[in-house]
């Protein structure tokens, strides 16, 4: 399957803060066809570092999707029978308006004059990019980590839009431990002296401040045992200890090749811009509690966390199904065994799959 | 003098020779309801009935593999423990809330049974009965904890925490004030009608709060 990303622009866009950006793009993959009643279009929300490729192959690059063994053409997401639409987020840096975009009063890019977004802004980018796409209501909002908070988001603030939503490994409310992590990656990227207050564009990135914010974020995605798993002890090419501060351990060498391998694709200021995000995300920001927030949901849920998800623990899924059970709403959720951790919903996927295949045949039954 | 189990003949009751409850239960349940099963298991029962009687069928299992089973097959089914689960629900939340064959196995049956009649219009509790005559004999002729084909643990490791018979189950209902709309007594998938304290293995009983 090779796919195109695509983009939309739209004039402008209000923000929760208040703020108006103008214009605003979307880029966005559609992935199998919109039936003709366009009843059977799913919008896969991606996470943190992700983007709008998330399935096929891409026609410059050959680069498989991000959750490509999870869409496609008899997966879980079935593009035999669903129309998939992949976004990639407001803020973010892989083709959507984001910080590094330019600024058209100003002819630079943003930097830190671009506006704080949430989730709901990005959410709210989403339903236009669906309006455009001339599509009512969604058969399903799906995804996991900052990808679950907008599922949520979804179910939440456009309940008549959308049927199903499956939030997996994510939260209602991001915790202080997940901000603590989150801030910490924020810091790293400032105190590294090539960010200049975010003006970097014009000249060195700071590429050192964002490895380390990468490196801290990869052993939250990781577990203890399934770091045990893949590095143990292990020394890097060397017998033994080097005496020295360079490379040792094969986890240290993992680490710094994952970081310096974001700072080619990522932005240091959408990194800063997006987790800032994630952490004003509280569902009961709004009405003061989740049973509140939850009062108007119409959607069919299916909540997935994984065992050794240290990052979003079961716990943060099983409050989301506790007030939903309150509510009387229709809920499903399983806690599925892996030892991947928070990144267990996009490699350890077979059980996963098999969950979500019968979630969305069912709905689809009831519903189309 | 026994009758055969209703439902004759649909695919489900084939399949599920050794669960005759089932068969009462989804012949009990009104078409186009809505029904919470405890214990859902893989979520068989309630696939049929939704499949069969257009019920909103939700389930709590506590066993997370067979939860990922239900809901692969379409379920709306929960990891939860039934003992801790029942009290978030507002009243009359369903129509009917099943508990098959699992009472025995709760930590506290009376708490489950009053949540039941408060979360459901209406009950449906099956549960194998202690009172049946061969663990009867085997009590008394082994002098040993019963073990019969209903029963076929040891003592130590029974899921089986708190036996009840049908006089038992009469007695709870008339001390909690509960009304016993129906009720069924089967040996294998044959109705029992005589003594069936005696001579039923499973009981079925539909109850509500009056």
């Amino acid at each position: 399957m090779t796919v195109e990303t695509q983009a939309v622009e739209f004039d402008s866009i209000s923000l929760e803060s208040g703020a108006k950006l103008s214009p605003v793009s979307i880029a966005y993959e559609t992935y199998g066809a919109l039936n003709a009643a366009k009843s059977n279009a799913i919008l896969i929300l991606h996470a943190f570092s992700g983007d709008a490729h998330a399935a096929g192959i891409t026609h410059e690059t050959g680069k498989p999707g991000w959750w490509d063994n999870t869409i496609g053409p008899g997966k879980a997401f079935d593009t035999d029978k669903y129309f998939v639409i992949c976004s990639n987020v407001l803020g973010g840096c892989q083709g959507t308006t984001g910080p590094a975009s330019i600024n058209p009063q100003t002819g630079c890019p943003y930097g830190m004059s671009f506006p704080v977004i949430t989730i709901g802004d990005m959410v709210r980018l989403q339903t236009m990019l669906i309006d455009h796409l001339g599509i009512e209501r969604l058969l399903a909002v799906a995804g996991g980590s900052m990808g679950g908070m907008q599922a949520l988001e979804w179910a939440v603030s456009y309940p008549d839009r959308v049927i199903a939503a499956i939030p997996i490994a994510t939260t209602a409310r991001h915790s202080p431990q997940q901000i603590a992590f989150n801030e910490v990656g924020r810091q790293a990227i400032m105190a590294d002296p090539d960010w200049c207050e975010g003006n970097y564009y014009s000249g060195k990135p700071p590429g050192r401040g964002l490895a380390i914010a990468r490196m801290i974020g990869h052993i939250t995605y990781m577990s203890d045992e399934s770091m045990r798993e893949k590095f143990g002890r292990r020394l890097r090419e060397k017998e033994k200890f080097g005496f020295d501060f360079s490379v040792d351990f094969e986890v240290e060498s993992y680490l710094r090749y994952r970081g310096s391998q974001f700072v080619t694709r990522f932005d240091a200021n959408a990194y800063l811009y997006i987790t800032k995000a994630e952490d004003y995300f509280d569902l009961t920001n709004a009405t003061g509690s989740l049973t509140a927030a939850f009062q108007k949901v119409t959607s069919r849920f299916l909540v997935i966390s994984f065992s050794s998800d240290w990052l979003y623990p079961s716990y943060q899924s099983e409050e989301i199904v506790r007030v939903l059970r309150r509510a009387n709403r229709n809920v499903a959720y399983c806690e599925l065994p892996s030892n991947y951790g928070h990144d267990a919903f996009l490699v350890d996927v077979a059980e996963q799959s098999d969950v979500i295949r019968g979630f969305l045949a069912s709905t689809c039954k009831e519903n189309i | 003098m026994p009758a055969t189990v209703p439902v004759q003949g649909k695919p489900f009751v084939r399949q599920l020779l050794g669960r005759s409850d089932f068969a009462i239960i989804s012949d009990i349940v009104e078409p186009g309801t809505k029904v919470l099963d405890l214990g859902c298991g893989d979520g068989e029962l309630l696939e049929w009935l939704a499949e069969n009687k257009g019920v909103e069928a939700r389930g709590v299992e506590i066993s997370p593999a067979k939860v990922q089973r239900a809901i692969a097959r379409g379920v709306s089914a929960y990891q939860g423990d039934i003992d801790e689960v029942l009290p978030d629900y507002p009243d009359h939340a369903f129509d009917y809330v099943i508990l098959s064959q699992t009472l025995q196995e709760t930590r506290q049956p009376l708490k489950v049974v009053r949540e039941m009649v408060r979360v459901g219009r209406r009950a449906i509790v099956a549960f194998p009965n202690f009172g049946h005559w061969p663990v009867r004999l085997a009590l008394l002729g082994t002098g040993r904890a019963p073990k019969t084909k209903l029963f076929p643990h040891d003592w130590y490791d029974s899921p089986n925490i708190h036996f009840l018979t049908v006089h038992d189950f009469d007695q709870l209902a008339g001390k909690e004030g509960l009304v016993i709309e129906r009720c069924y007594f089967l040996s294998g998938r044959r109705r029992v009608t005589f003594l069936p304290n005696l001579l039923a293995e499973v009981a079925v009983y539909l109850v509500r709060r009056r």
